[in-house]
């Protein structure tokens, strides 16, 4: 083998880089998951402290209720949720939702930074203004 | 491993089937949850929407800024100067650029150099439409001509194909041109086209556009396919135009001169 020390330092050093990330982080932890505060005074001021749908559901199903949402409400003028409880909504983010969850850092932000998901909502919408 | 023509077409119809299930996918929160999205029962109805413009009405310069300001302060329209990045939903226009085919040389003096209050004409026959690759932009039901920004993918084909001039493109990021937000409604943002709306939003609750509401009776709006409506009555008693009528989109915005 023609070279052979600069192949094999090649692979060593390529190995390294390739495999930095696991070795970095190996024997840590990983970091906990983020629990996203509904503390927002128009939560505290609810008798039942109720989203549209039980936690559960929207834990997992958020962003399929909102696509849905937003694509009946432009593409369908359908603007009323009728939730499986019979209790009515009015279909908006800004209006509906962020009205409850007025603290959009620490309710979306921590999540979604978590997942490493980038939902460009904020892009149009307005977000709900908050300290700090 | 080979695969016969015969079997390569079985497999492809096959799968071709099988596709079709995920037709319903927009619905599928209703299907499984039990819930509903329902239209608001205060919601206006209409076969197709239209509107008259009485410019007559529009005396002062204060006339036109009212009805401007009122639609784009709620919808979050960014006042940019340099023209060629400028963003607009209601807009005056002179006589000779709104109707540049009935622009003859001797017309009264007044109407010639009055400026028209011209806005997105809701086309029966929208050739905005008919361009969308995406479908971003649709034709309600009603007749409203939307624009979905959540789809728009910014190809600019609509504003080549509107003979209004009525949709602006966000060259700039529209959030550092807006003086006061309206936190109720969403801006936009760099990279899409946007235009009237004529107020769904505001008709899905019951209430009439903004500009509407704003032009104390210069502006009439109502359903054209019922002849009883404001419009119908207004357009049985007075001489209208309509903008570029003669390329067949069929402009729904008519002007009482």
């Amino acid at each position: 083998m023609y070279d052979g020390w600069k192949i094999i330092i090649g692979i060593i050093i390529f190995l390294g880089i390739a495999t930095f990330p696991i070795l970095y982080d190996l024997g840590k932890a990983a970091p906990p998951p983020p629990e996203p505060k509904i503390d927002t005074p128009e939560i505290q001021k609810m008798v039942e402290k109720k989203c549209v749908e039980p936690k559960s559901f929207m834990k997992v199903e958020h962003m399929v209720l909102l696509k849905d949402w937003r694509d009946l409400y432009v593409r369908e003028g359908r603007s009323i949720y009728l939730s499986a409880d019979g209790k009515q909504y009015n279909i908006s983010l800004s209006n509906t939702c962020m009205k409850c969850h007025s603290n959009k850092k620490k309710f979306c932000d921590e999540c979604h930074n978590y997942a490493a998901v980038t939902p460009y909502c904020w892009d149009c919408h307005i977000e709900p203004k908050e300290e700090g | 491993m080979s695969i016969s023509r015969r079997e390569f077409l079985k497999i492809a119809g096959a799968s071709i089937i099988l596709g079709f299930g995920d037709i319903s996918a927009i619905n599928a929160l209703e299907k499984v949850e039990g819930t509903q999205v329902l239209k608001d029962i205060k919601a206006l109805k209409a076969k197709r929407w239209a509107m008259v413009i009485d410019i007559k009405k529009f005396k002062t310069e204060e006339d036109y800024k009212r009805v401007i300001d009122a639609c784009h302060r709620i919808h979050n329209v960014p006042h940019i100067e340099n023209p060629k990045h400028e963003v607009k939903w209601i807009w005056t226009e002179t006589y000779e650029h709104a109707f540049p085919d009935i622009e003859y040389e001797y017309i009264p003096e007044d109407i010639k150099h009055k400026p028209f209050i011209v806005l997105c004409n809701h086309c029966d026959n929208p050739a905005c439409v008919r361009v969308c690759p995406v479908k971003a932009t649709f034709k309600r039901e009603d007749g409203i001509v939307m624009q979905d920004m959540h789809r728009c993918i910014g190809c600019k084909f609509c504003m080549a194909a509107c003979p209004f001039g009525a949709r602006s493109y966000n060259w700039l990021h529209p959030r550092d041109y807006i003086k006061e937000e309206n936190r109720e409604f969403p801006t936009r943002t760099t990279g899409v086209v946007e235009k009237c709306i004529l107020c769904y939003w505001r008709i899905d609750k019951g209430l009439p556009p903004a500009c509407v509401e704003a032009s104390n009776g210069a502006l009439i709006f109502g359903d054209l396919a019922d002849p009883n409506s404001e419009v119908r009555r207004v357009l049985s008693a007075n001489y209208v135009i309509r903008r570029k009528a003669e390329l067949g989109t069929k402009p729904m915005v008519y002007y009482i001169i």
